[in-house]
């Protein structure tokens, strides 16, 4: 049943100052995926490989890295994916600053969430009375699916290499957050001018790589940034809510 | 220490999972300064592993549910060895805590009028789980970190400083807890990623640090838990208590190897998945045990007339307690009835209807489609025992969390006795919410009735410096800590595992002595930035110390109670049930100190508690002395 081979694995590893790609050739047992190769070389050839990990069941978005490129999380990817004569390549998440090897600097991703309004129930709604029905909490318990990997924040574009993209725009992870409250049946906020204005939903040109990253299969950009932005576009452009705006602003 | 970082608090959390993040929400609710300390990144604890609910007796899908029969279903579920203040003050508080999470934005699953939806789960008498799909650990630690965000926004309004009262100190681990005199006065630890140390100056100490299943090889639980609260609590002379109680979890993945352990959820059962073994027989039938005989289906026909209706027929023995189901599969396994990878067969296929094993059980099928190539609408899955949970912890005050230390306290699976000698699932999410709170709230009293703030000395900083670097220094006979972690996990999974022996008990203190030796010459390679070798071996002092406690005390309980199984001892004894094996540290080594068992008696249940159960029932468990003050016989 077990099915052993020595698999060719590149593996970057440096700091902030500087670095390389390591090459290592590591025993791959069947059933194996990713992590537990980074885990062999620790254990038996480079004990201070850095490396952030957790549930490695796919269930906290710890392990997010690129393998040979794409954006994964590294519990979740199966090494009888790659041909075996195949060299798999392990590198950090480009988007982010580096701290070491495997592990980068998310605390972007933690300073855009503390920016976002928090969820506003109505004043007298009791704990309790909270009356949804599930056709209408669907929508935003999809967004709350989020393992918050930050593989969509790391893969897209207006970020990935644009650094100075970064204090305009949330990134899709927290623009959905902001579409997921503003679908919260119970949310008293307006969220579409914040969306645009202050979380940067106009730099999103729907390409819609952060879907395609997505380890929890979430139509981020179908289900969130689209409605999102014609929610923002009926605001804008339409006369009668223009109108209404002017006269009744708060 | 010069150099020294330093922050002063009034409460120190540790851990930031359920509890922690509860605690923290509560001190600061008080008007506390709160540090919140987690060796992850903020918001990946291991409460987002747990999948299958959280249990309050809200009575939305069956109005005949009620605290009382949740508090009965615990003490049954832990074989009436809990404590009962503490089993009274969950199933009473329970309801207000899961309707408080929907105020901080939780999205649970919906009944058809709009309420919160409840499913069954193992030992639970009525649907009592609420429940986001099969994730309900990820929605409950998001919301609640999402409330801390909400408390923090409020501080910026107010301060202009986001972190004026709240701050998460994340990827810093604690190694010591520093005391003046008797009480405690900080937290000592490191950076992970620089390895620099930091000094947190606190009056009151919240331990959260989750469970030890990581000293175990086939187990649930991620890489934090390593037992670090129970080892800091027992080296600041608290006590543990109920630490011989291990949970395996009757169904973790078994193939392929390398997740060996990942859990599948009990909502598979709860929402109609059944065991099998490889005859295709339904074997729970044959695994009812005589304190439960008569409340479980003892046909297939009855029992899935439950599923449709509880009302009309007796719940199906595939939801008994985890400790019946856990033990029944590993004797099936050894009768020669397991599947090819040594488990059993546990079927959602042929049950209900592909789309709705989609709906309801979205990452049970994600998690066999990526892992195992298994379509769980299709095919079987294969399942086994897995080390789940620690009902043995911090011995606490029930009412306040305060462990016998002075100013520290203890909440969620690190402290004990809520759970008794076996936890029901779904009494965690809620024990967390329940006690998380209680401890927050308990530390802001401690602090608030202070005369005066304790003082940290130079000396111990020196101490606790000194002993964490020790892996770097030279060592004859070098050891690599990978090494060491991997013998102490096949140890203590052989020898003190599912079914337990007094001769295997002392092989593996034997084991643990000798590991305890060579843990000193653990050397570690490269520098103090981000090291995992040197983390692991930090982690594995505590692991050490905390597998001593589970294995002395499994030696000392010559019964078989719970998530306790000893195959020398096969009964449950009546004259074992009040009693406590008490664990504490002290003398022979400085890092992983000699541990002493002492058995106690528990305070008696008042009569009123008692009359919850029919004396029948109580007979089963209780001594006829103990019995003398129900209401039936008085």
């Amino acid at each position: 049943m077990s099915n052993s081979y020595q698999a060719n694995m590149r593996v970057w590893r440096g700091d902030d100052t500087g670095g390389g790609l390591d090459d290592f050739k590591v025993e791959v047992n069947d059933g194996e995926v990713v992590l537990d190769i980074i885990h062999r070389i620790q254990a038996t050839q480079a004990p201070d490989l850095a490396v952030r990990w957790n549930c490695k069941a796919g269930k906290c978005g710890s392990c997010s890295a690129e393998v040979n490129g794409r954006p994964r999380l590294m519990c979740m990817t199966r090494m009888s994916t790659f041909d075996p004569a195949e060299t798999v390549t392990i590198t950090p998440l480009r988007a982010f600053p580096i701290v070491r090897d495997l592990v980068t600097d998310v605390s972007f991703n933690y300073e855009k969430a503390r920016q976002i309004p928090s969820f506003a129930p109505p004043k007298d709604l009791k704990p309790g009375e909270y009356r949804m029905q599930q056709e209408d909490v669907e929508r935003s318990q999809e967004f709350r699916k989020c393992i918050e990997c930050f593989l969509c924040q790391n893969t897209c574009h207006v970020v990935r290499d644009h650094e100075e993209n970064k204090q305009a725009f949330a990134g899709p992870r927290f623009l959905m957050r902001v579409a997921e409250l503003d679908m919260h049946p119970l949310d008293t906020l307006d969220r579409k001018d914040m969306a645009q204005d202050e979380f940067g939903l106009g730099y999103c040109n729907i390409t819609k790589c952060c879907t395609e990253v997505c380890p929890e299969h979430i139509k981020i950009t179908d289900n969130a940034l689209i409605p999102m932005k014609e929610r923002v576009a009926d605001r804008k452009y339409d006369p009668i809510v223009w109108l209404g705006n002017k006269l009744f602003r708060r | 220490m010069a150099e020294l970082e330093r922050h002063e608090y009034d409460v120190v959390v540790i851990g930031a999972g359920g509890a922690g993040l509860r605690a923290v929400i509560e001190a600061r609710e008080q008007g506390l300064r709160v540090a919140v300390v987690c060796k992850s990144l903020f918001g990946k604890a291991h409460t987002v592993m747990a999948e299958g609910g959280c249990a309050a007796s809200m009575r939305n899908a069956n109005s005949k549910d009620s605290w009382q029969v949740h508090f009965g279903d615990t003490m049954r579920g832990g074989k009436f060895l809990n404590n009962w203040r503490m089993a009274e003050l969950h199933a009473r508080e329970a309801p207000d805590r899961v309707w408080e999470l929907e105020t901080y934005g939780a999205l649970f699953d919906r009944t058809k009028d709009g309420r919160i939806s409840q499913r069954n789960f193992g030992g639970h008498t009525y649907p009592r789980l609420a429940h986001v799909g099969d994730r309900t650990g990820l929605e409950i630690i998001r919301t609640m970190q999402q409330k801390i965000v909400s408390l923090q926004q409020e501080d910026f309004a107010e301060t202009g400083d986001y972190e004026a009262r709240i701050k998460v100190f994340h990827e810093c681990t604690i190694t010591e807890l520093v005391k003046d005199g008797d009480r405690i006065a900080g937290a000592f630890g490191y950076w992970r990623e620089s390895g620099r140390f930091v000094l947190f100056e606190a009056p009151a100490v919240v331990l959260a640090t989750g469970g030890i299943g990581k000293s175990f090889k086939v187990s649930s639980n991620s890489w934090e838990y390593t037992g670090d609260g129970h080892a800091l609590a027992l080296r600041a002379g608290a006590t543990l208590i109920n630490m011989e109680f291990i949970q395996f979890h009757p169904t973790g993945m078994v193939w392929p190897p390398s997740v060996k352990g990942i859990l599948v959820t009990e909502g598979v059962r709860g929402d109609g998945g059944v065991l099998k073994n490889s005859e295709g027989k339904r074997f729970m039938f044959d695994y009812i045990p005589s304190v439960f005989k008569g409340q479980y289906a003892e046909t297939e026909e009855e029992a899935d007339q439950w599923l449709k209706d509880n009302d009309s027929a007796r719940r199906t023995p595939d939801l008994l307690p985890r400790d019946e189901v856990a033990r029944a599969i590993n004797s099936e396994v050894k009768a020669g009835r397991g599947t090819p990878h040594g488990g059993v067969y546990l079927d959602i296929a042929s049950r209900i209807p592909t789309e709705e094993i989609k709906k309801r059980l979205p990452s049970m099928y994600h998690q066999f489609m990526e892992l195992a190539e298994v379509d769980i609408t299709k095919d079987e899955m294969e399942v086994g025992p897995t080390c789940h949970y620690v009902m043995g912890g911090i011995e606490v005050d029930p009412d306040t969390g305060a462990a016998r230390t002075p100013g520290l306290f203890a909440a969620g699976e690190c402290s004990g006795g809520m759970h008794g000698s076996n936890r029901l699932g779904g009494n965690s999410l809620s024990d967390l919410l329940v006690f998380g709170r209680r401890a927050g709230l308990g530390a802001a009293q401690y602090v608030k009735a202070l005369p005066s703030r304790p003082v940290v000395s130079d000396d111990a900083l020196t101490t606790a410096a000194r002993e964490a670097l020790e892996p770097f220094d030279e060592h004859v006979g070098a050891e690599n800590p990978y090494t060491l972690h991997t013998e102490l996990q096949q140890s203590m999974n052989d020898l003190v595992g599912i079914i337990r022996t007094k001769e295997e008990i002392e092989q593996a203190l034997v084991k643990l002595d000798d590991l305890k030796r060579r843990m000193h010459n653990v050397t570690v390679e490269g520098h103090r930035q981000f090291n995992p070798g040197w983390h692991l071996a930090i982690d594995m002092r505590n692991m050490l110390l905390v597998s001593e406690c589970v294995a002395k005390a499994a030696l000392a309980r010559t019964e078989s109670r719970g998530g306790h199984t000893r195959d020398d001892h096969p009964e449950m004894s009546a004259d074992w049930r009040n009693i406590l094996l008490v664990c504490s540290a002290g003398g022979g080594d400085p890092i992983v100190p000699d541990v002493t068992v002492t058995p106690e008696q528990q305070v008696p249940m008042p009569a009123e508690l008692l009359g919850c159960f029919e004396l029948s029932e109580l007979e089963k468990y209780y001594t006829d002395a103990e019995l003398a003050a129900h209401p039936e016989r008085s």
